[in-house]
C-alpha cells in the first residue's frame, strides 16, 4: 500500500523542462531527504499542466497548491515552508492580473475555468512513465470492454460519439474504421499521425509526452475493430522526450500483456511499432506518411485509393491523429452518449489548441466545441499582451486563415471555421495584436509552405513560390496593385490544382488576409506604407523638435547616419539609414518618430 | 511482471494501484473532502505523529472511505501537545486536537469525521492558516 500522504507534481513537458524542471524534481527529493519525510512525500514528473506561459509548474496535492514559474533553488522554500510547516509560498503562488490577489488551486483561475479535459485527462496529473498509474486512472478498462463487444458494436458506438479526426481534416472517425473494417485483407494496418508539423503547435506532443499510454490502448481499439493486428506509430524525430515515453509505454504494455499475443486472454494480438520521420511538413499528410513509412520520399498520390482500401504496403490501413485517437478509450468508458453531449450540432467533444503569439497566456488548452474565439483569447489566454489591441487570430497553421474581430463571437467548431475562410487544423492558434503587418505574416507562412512543398505537382511547388516572391515583393515596397489581382488569381487557381492538402490550403493565408485586411494590402502598394509599422523597406525615422541634442541617437546608430550639434535637433540622412530602430530605442525623449 | 490475462485481473490490478493516484483524485476536489491533517514538524514526529498518521492512512484505506483525505501538516504551534490532528469537514471551520494517540485518532476518526460529532480534547485555535 501507498503510504504518502503527500505528492509533489512537477510538470516534465518539454516546455518546462526546458526551465530546469528535471533540477526542481531533483531538489525537492534532496530537500525531502533531509527532512527524512521521503516515505511519505512523493514528487512525480507528470505531463504538460498547459499554463506552459507560468511554468514550471509545482502542483501539491492532496493541498491543491499550484505554483507557478518555480526555479530550482525554490525547492528547499518549497519543502521547508510548506511540507514541513504546511504554510504555502505566497511569492510562488498565481497572481490573478485583475484582482491582484494569490490563487492556490487552478481550479479558480480563469486560464482553467472554462477548459474541459478529456484528451488531456491524464496530462499533469500521472506519471506518464509509470502504466500502473495509467491502469489505476481505468486505464486498459476501455480496451478489455471493447475486446468483448463484436466489431460492428465497436465501429457503431465511434459514430455514434459523432468523434471527427483532431489532425485537422475533421472526417468523421467511426467512418473511417469502418471503411477499413470493410476491406477484406489478410493484412491490415492501423497508423498514428503523430506527424505534427505546423510551426507553433505542440498538441500531439503533449499527449504523447504526457499519456502515452492512452494512444497505445486506442491503437489497440482500432485494431480490433478493424482486424489489425499491427499498429505504427509515425513520429517526428525532433521530439525526443515524446518518442522515449511512448517507446516506454509500449515497453510496459508488452510486458502486462496489453499489446502482443492473446490480449487479456482472447484471441486478439496486436503490437505496435514506431517508426521515425525527418521532420517533413507533407508527411503529415496521410498517402505521403504512407509512402514515407514505406522507406519511399514522402510524397502523396492522389485519392482515392483511400488508405482504407489501399495503403501500406497496399494493405488497408487506418490512419488518425494522436489527439483523435486520445479520446477514444473515454468514448468506450463513459459511453458514445456522454461524448456527444459535448460540443456543438457537428462537432462533438472537446479540442486542444495550442495557444500562442502576442496573448498573456500562452498554453496547452483543451475546450469544448461551441466556445468561442472570444472566451479563448480573452478569458483563458487572459487578452492581448501589454494592453495592446487584437487584431487576428491564425487557426490552423500555415493551411488556415486569419479570423478578425467580426468573428470573436463565432463558435468554434469544424464547419464554423472553414465557413469563415480559415480551418480547425490541427490546434494552433496564434494571435496578432495590431503590430503585426498582415501581408508580412503571410509571407511568413508562405515562406514555410514554398520550403514544405515536396515539388511532385507544379500548381504547388511553382505556385507557393511565385505567390512567396510577390509577397516579397510587396513587403519591399515593391509591389503594384496588379500584384493583388495576380495574388487571389494564383491563390485560387493553386486552391483548385494541387494534389494534397499541403497546395490546396497553402494559399489560405494570403487570401485570408487579402480579403480582411485588403486596405493594408493597398497600402504597401499605392501608398508605399505599412500601417503597423513592420516593413522595414516601408519606414523612415524621423527626428523632431522634441530633440534636445543629448547626442544619444547619434552615438548609437550603427551606420552613423544621424548627425547634429550638442543641444541642437539632429537629423537622419535617409539615403544611410538602415531603419534598424536603434534610435527610437535610445531616445529618452520621444523625439524620434518612424512612419 | 507476470502477464494480465483477463478482465478480472485488470480489475484486480486497478485496485491494488488506485491509492497510487487516489491522493490526487481526492485533492482535486479537496473542498468536497473530510480533511484529516496530521501536524508533522519534528516535535510532532518527535511525540509520534508518524505512527498516527501511518495508521489512520490504513484505517481509511481499509474502510474504503472516498470523502476523507490523510495528509500532513506542519507546525502549528502546539508543541505541548503533540501529536496534534487538524480536522476539517466540507464547509465547515477546523478544529484542532491534541495529545493524539492511536486510540483517540479511531476516535476522531469514527465520531467526529464519519459522525460529524465532535470529541474532547480539542484545542481552540486563534490562528487562521494562509488559504487563497
Amino acid at each position: 500500500m501507498s503510504k504518502y500522504t503527500m505528492h509533489i507534481l512537477v510538470c516534465g513537458g518539454t516546455g518546462c523542462m526546458s526551465s530546469h524542471s528535471i533540477e526542481i524534481v531533483e531538489n525537492l527529493k534532496k530537500y525531502i531527504a533531509k527532512t527524512g519525510m521521503q516515505d511519505i512525500v512523493q514528487v512525480l514528473r507528470t505531463g504538460c499542466f498547459g499554463f506552459c506561459e507560468k511554468g514550471p509548474i509545482v502542483k501539491i496535492l492532496p493541498d491543491n497548491t499550484f505554483y507557478v514559474q518555480v526555479k530550482p533553488e525554490d525547492a528547499e522554500e518549497i519543502i521547508k515552508e510548506h511540507i514541513v510547516k504546511g504554510r504555502k509560498v505566497a511569492r510562488l503562488l498565481y497572481t490573478d492580473p485583475t484582482t491582484e490577489r494569490h490563487i492556490s488551486d487552478s481550479k479558480h483561475m480563469e486560464f482553467y475555468k472554462k477548459q474541459m479535459r478529456v484528451a488531456l485527462r491524464n496530462c499533469g496529473f500521472i506519471d506518464p512513465t509509470n502504466i500502473e498509474e495509467y491502469i489505476a486512472r481505468d486505464g486498459y478498462a476501455a480496451l478489455a470492454k471493447v475486446l468483448t463487444m463484436s466489431q460492428e458494436d465497436v465501429i457503431n458506438e465511434v459514430k455514434k460519439s459523432g468523434l471527427r479526426g483532431r489532425g485537422g481534416g475533421g472526417f468523421p472517425t467511426g467512418l473511417k474504421w469502418e471503411f477499413a473494417y470493410k476491406n477484406k485483407s489478410d493484412q491490415k494496418y492501423v497508423v498514428c499521425n503523430a506527424d505534427e508539423g505546423d510551426p507553433g503547435a505542440f498538441m500531439d506532443r503533449s499527449i504523447l509526452e504526457g499519456d502515452p499510454n492512452s494512444v497505445v490502448e486506442a491503437m489497440a481499439i482500432c485494431g480490433y475493430a478493424i482486424g489489425a493486428q499491427k499498429g505504427l506509430v509515425y513520429i517526428r524525430a525532433e521530439y525526443p522526450l515524446a518518442i522515449k515515453r511512448l517507446e516506454a509505454a509500449i515497453h510496459s504494455a508488452r510486458e502486462y500483456g496489453l499489446l502482443g499475443e492473446n490480449i487479456l486472454g482472447t484471441s486478439f494480438s496486436f503490437d505496435i511499432e514506431i517508426r521515425f520521420g525527418a521532420g517533413a511538413f507533407v508527411c503529415g499528410e496521410e498517402t505521403a506518411l504512407i509512402h514515407s513509412m514505406e522507406g519511399k520520399r514522402g510524397e502523396p498520390t492522389t485519392k482515392p485509393p483511400f488508405p482504407a482500401a489501399s495503403g501500406y504496403w497496399g494493405k488497408p490501413t487506418n490512419v488518425n491523429n494522436v489527439e483523435t485517437f486520445a479520446n477514444i478509450p473515454v468514448i468506450f468508458l463513459k459511453g458514445a452518449d456522454w461524448f456527444n453531449k459535448i460540443g456543438t450540432e457537428k462537432s462533438k467533444g472537446t479540442k486542444v489548441f495550442a495557444l500562442a503569439g502576442k496573448i498573456n497566456n500562452v498554453g496547452l488548452i483543451e475546450v469544448p466545441m461551441g466556445i468561442t474565439l472570444r472566451e479563448v483569447i480573452y478569458d483563458i489566454g487572459g487578452g492581448i499582451k501589454d494592453g495592446k489591441k487584437f487584431k487576428a487570430v491564425q487557426t490552423g497553421g500555415p493551411s488556415g486563415g486569419c479570423l478578425t474581430e467580426k468573428d470573436l463571437n463565432t463558435p468554434i467548431d469544424f464547419d464554423n471555421l472553414i465557413a469563415k475562410g480559415s480551418m480547425m487544423g490541427s490546434g494552433g492558434m496564434i494571435v496578432m495584436d495590431e503590430d503585426d503587418c498582415m501581408p508580412a505574416v503571410a509571407k511568413f507562412y508562405l515562406e514555410f509552405t514554398a520550403e514544405e512543398s515536396c515539388g511532385k505537382c507544379t500548381p504547388c511547388r511553382v505556385g507557393t513560390k511565385r505567390l512567396l516572391e510577390i509577397l516579397e515583393k510587396i513587403v519591399a515596397g515593391k509591389g503594384t496593385e496588379g500584384d493583388l489581382v495576380t495574388l487571389e488569381e494564383l491563390g485560387n487557381t493553386i486552391k483548385d490544382t494541387a494534389l494534397c492538402g499541403l497546395g490546396q490550403t497553402a494559399p489560405n493565408p494570403v487570401l485570408s488576409t487579402l480579403k480582411e485586411f485588403k486596405a493594408e494590402y493597398i497600402a504597401h502598394v499605392r501608398d508605399k506604407k505599412c500601417p503597423a509599422g513592420q516593413c522595414s523597406a516601408l519606414l523612415s525615422y524621423m527626428i523632431t523638435d522634441k530633440c534636445i541634442g543629448c547626442t544619444a541617437c547619434a552615438r548609437n546608430c550603427p551606420v552613423n547616419a544621424i548627425t547634429g550639434v550638442v543641444k541642437k535637433q539632429h537629423t537622419i540622412d535617409q539615403s544611410k539609414c538602415i531603419k534598424c530602430g536603434a534610435c527610437i530605442n535610445k531616445c529618452k525623449f520621444d523625439a524620434i518618430i518612424k512612419g | 511482471m507476470p502477464k494480465i490475462m483477463s478482465l478480472d485481473e485488470l480489475k484486480n490490478l486497478r485496485d491494488k494501484v488506485k491509492n497510487q493516484v487516489d491522493l490526487r483524485e481526492k485533492g482535486e476536489k479537496v473542498e468536497q473532502m473530510a480533511v484529516i491533517r496530521v501536524a508533522m514538524a519534528t516535535c510532532g514526529i518527535a511525540a509520534g505523529a508518524r505512527e498516527v498518521m501511518n495508521f489512520l492512512a490504513e484505517e481509511v484505506a481499509k474502510r474504503n472511505l472516498n470523502n476523507v483525505v490523510i495528509t500532513q501538516g506542519g507546525c502549528m504551534g502546539y508543541c505541548y501537545a503533540e501529536p496534534t490532528v487538524e480536522v476539517k469537514l466540507p464547509g465547515q471551520e477546523s478544529i484542532v486536537y491534541g495529545h493524539v494517540t492511536k486510540e483517540r485518532a479511531l476516535e476522531i476518526l469514527e465520531k467526529h469525521v464519519l459522525g460529524g460529532e465532535m470529541i474532547e480534547g480539542i484545542i481552540p485555535v486563534g490562528h487562521k492558516s494562509l488559504d487563497e
